[in-house]
């Protein structure tokens, strides 16, 4: 029966997979915990594009005469300073929106690092299987033994800290989970009909792996990505609070909870307020992450 | 079942092969570690350096050597402390191991009723209240958890010190910021693996025939999820570890995170390796008694 299957027919599940993300759609957008998170994610990404042309002041200009300023809510606020001041007079609000930048930059580019490297180990390891499959299994084991956050601040700290080595580091700290995922997936599907049929009519390997299997695994590895951002944001910022960030140069929110706690005795704002920036923005990925999950997931219909 | 403990004896060996691999690639990451520990030194002195490190021999020779004096504790002298390195993680590690445990019955303590309650009323108001809690503690970075409690219990209402690890008092704000970070992770995992059982065809077999619902929980349901929730809660030891590291910064309590995070600072790198060589040995360990326990409990699983 495979044998008969016209290539067009092979395209029947792709076609499915078109009808059920229109309906994944509306699930989606019809929850009120994922509207608010893709809100909250907008506006912050909105402040971290736009954020020199949006911020009040300069977020490195020191201005000693303004040192502490409270935020502007509390007895001795500044109007022009609405979220305070720090210890050398610069203004935390406008720190806090360039801050965005380093925090998006490195959670999304550290998230494309891990994926090419988990999902093509992923693919590899369950379409090969045999030895390739022991030996990644073992890698990932051994990945699975460190703590991330230690194994990545003695790499980050021996390659010398930047922006590059933060997001490589991250990445390649971060990639067994895609392929745990990839590879069960592919396991599963390989014993398909469809696959088989592929396989029976002389579709190559390289094509059944990209035109077949990659595309049915393509929600789980969306789901994954987004809750791989909060993480990657998350070691980002704890990587800049133990001081191997990516340069004093520029404002992150790990560096200013940092340099907040040392005043946290006079100036509660300093180390407060860019945690709740971290807090906000992560719930908003991880709310969008786990409805998508719930809207992707064909057995909950 | 020994066929199984041998394969699974196998494979600890290779992990800890591969851990000390990772481990060794810490120093030699920056291809010179001499020129990072002392850049401004004159060749000659980098030189007699490299000497004592055996930085010239070649990469395999370096490697089994490490592994040689690994084994046998030895990961040479702090650069700083000039003592042996291995002695001042392990004289730290009753710290650190005393805060994680601490942070697992705290978390445990919270996360077991809780969320045993959420699965057994699934979609009630105090279902959706736990849920809002798992997302709020995912999200929030331990060490900021940290310096809040700090805010409040030691700053604002002066209740408790600031930092330190001297008397019980100041045990409790980094037991419970670890915790704190801890609990909601254990929170989903329990009540997601009660939620698997709670409704299988047995429980509901006890439910009719009368056993009160208390009974039916723990005798019944939770019997047949402990299984789970230990194998997933060894899996995130890693996760907890790297909790403790942070809380130990943010307290200045005397670990082994806070040896290693101002080690990984200053480029301590006999102190770095030893310490992130025995921790990940611990979770290697921890991952294998899991794994072994796993079979021994597991009936179905024994006989083969």
């Amino acid at each position: 029966m495979a044998v008969t299957l016209s290539r067009e027919g092979l395209a029947y599940e792709g076609s499915t997979a078109a009808g059920a993300g229109s309906r994944a759609w509306r699930r989606f957008a019809l929850n009120p915990a994922a509207l608010a998170g893709t809100l909250i994610l907008l506006v912050v990404v909105a402040a971290a594009l736009a954020a020199p042309w949006v911020v009040p002041h300069d977020p490195a200009k020191q201005s000693l005469l303004h040192r502490f300023t409270p935020p502007v809510w509390q007895t001795g606020g500044h109007p022009s300073y609405p979220l305070g001041t720090d210890q050398v007079g610069r203004d935390v609000l406008s720190r806090i929106v360039h801050g965005a930048r380093i925090s998006l930059l490195v959670g999304v580019s550290a998230v494309i690092v891990s994926l090419l490297v988990g999902v093509t180990a992923g693919l590899v390891s369950g379409f090969i299987g045999g030895k390739v499959d022991t030996v990644i299994g073992t890698v990932v084991d051994v990945t699975l033994s460190f703590p991330q956050i230690l194994l990545a601040l003695a790499f980050v700290a021996a390659l010398g800290p930047s922006l590059v080595t933060i997001i490589v580091v991250l990445g390649i700290t971060g990639w067994e989970r895609y392929t745990r995922v990839v590879r069960a997936e592919v396991m599963a599907l390989r014993e398909k009909e469809f696959i088989e049929a592929a396989r029976a009519i002389g579709v190559g390997r390289l094509r059944i792996i990209f035109r077949h299997v990659l595309p049915n695994t393509v929600s789980s590895i969306v789901v994954m990505s987004t809750l791989q951002v909060a993480q990657a944001i998350l070691a980002e910022a704890a990587l800049s609070f133990l001081g191997v960030g990516s340069g004093r140069a520029y404002p992150t929110w790990g560096q200013m909870i940092s340099l907040g706690r040392d005043f946290v005795t006079v100036a509660w704002w300093l180390p407060t307020l860019p945690g709740l920036a971290i807090l906000l923005t992560v719930l908003a990925i991880n709310l969008v992450g786990d409805r998508l999950r719930d809207a992707l997931d064909p057995r909950a219909v | 079942m020994s066929a199984f403990l041998v394969r699974r004896l196998l494979r600890f060996v290779v992990v800890c092969i591969g851990v000390s691999l990772v481990t060794f690639a810490i120093l030699h990451a920056s291809g010179d570690p001499v020129a990072l520990i002392m850049p401004e030194a004159p060749e000659a002195d980098r030189a007699s350096l490299r000497d004592a490190l055996g930085l010239a021999d070649p990469l395999p020779t370096q490697f089994v050597r490490f592994v040689a004096n690994a084994v046998r504790g030895d990961f040479g002298n702090s650069f700083f402390y000039r003592e042996p390195a291995f002695g001042l993680v392990t004289e730290r590690m009753p710290t650190t191991l005393a805060l994680t445990c601490l942070a697992v019955a705290l978390a445990l303590a919270v996360a077991l009723p809780v969320g045993i309650y959420s699965a057994v009323r699934r979609n009630t108001v105090a279902d959706h209240a736990a849920t809002v809690v798992v997302f709020l503690g995912q999200s929030m970075p331990v060490f900021w958890i940290g310096i809040m409690l700090m805010l409040l219990f030691a700053v604002q209402w002066r209740l408790l010190p600031v930092s330190g690890w001297e008397s019980w008092s100041s045990v409790i704000l980094p037991a419970v910021t670890l915790g704190a970070f801890t609990t909601p992770l254990f929170m989903r995992i329990i009540r997601s693996s009660m939620l698997e059982v709670i409704n299988l065809d047995y429980v509901r077999t006890a439910r009719a025939k009368g056993v009160s619902e208390w009974v039916v929980i723990c005798r019944h349901a939770l019997r047949n999820a402990a299984l789970p929730i230990v194998t997933v809660i060894g899996l995130q030891f890693g996760l907890l570890l790297g909790g403790a590291v942070l809380t130990e910064t943010v307290f200045a309590v005397p670990g082994v995170g806070r040896l290693l995070v101002r080690a990984i600072v200053q480029l301590d790198f006999p102190i770095v390796q030893a310490g992130v060589f025995l921790l990940a040995m611990i979770i290697v360990t921890v991952n294998l008694l899991v794994d072994v326990l796993y079979v021994y409990l597991n009936p179905t699983l024994r006989l083969r």
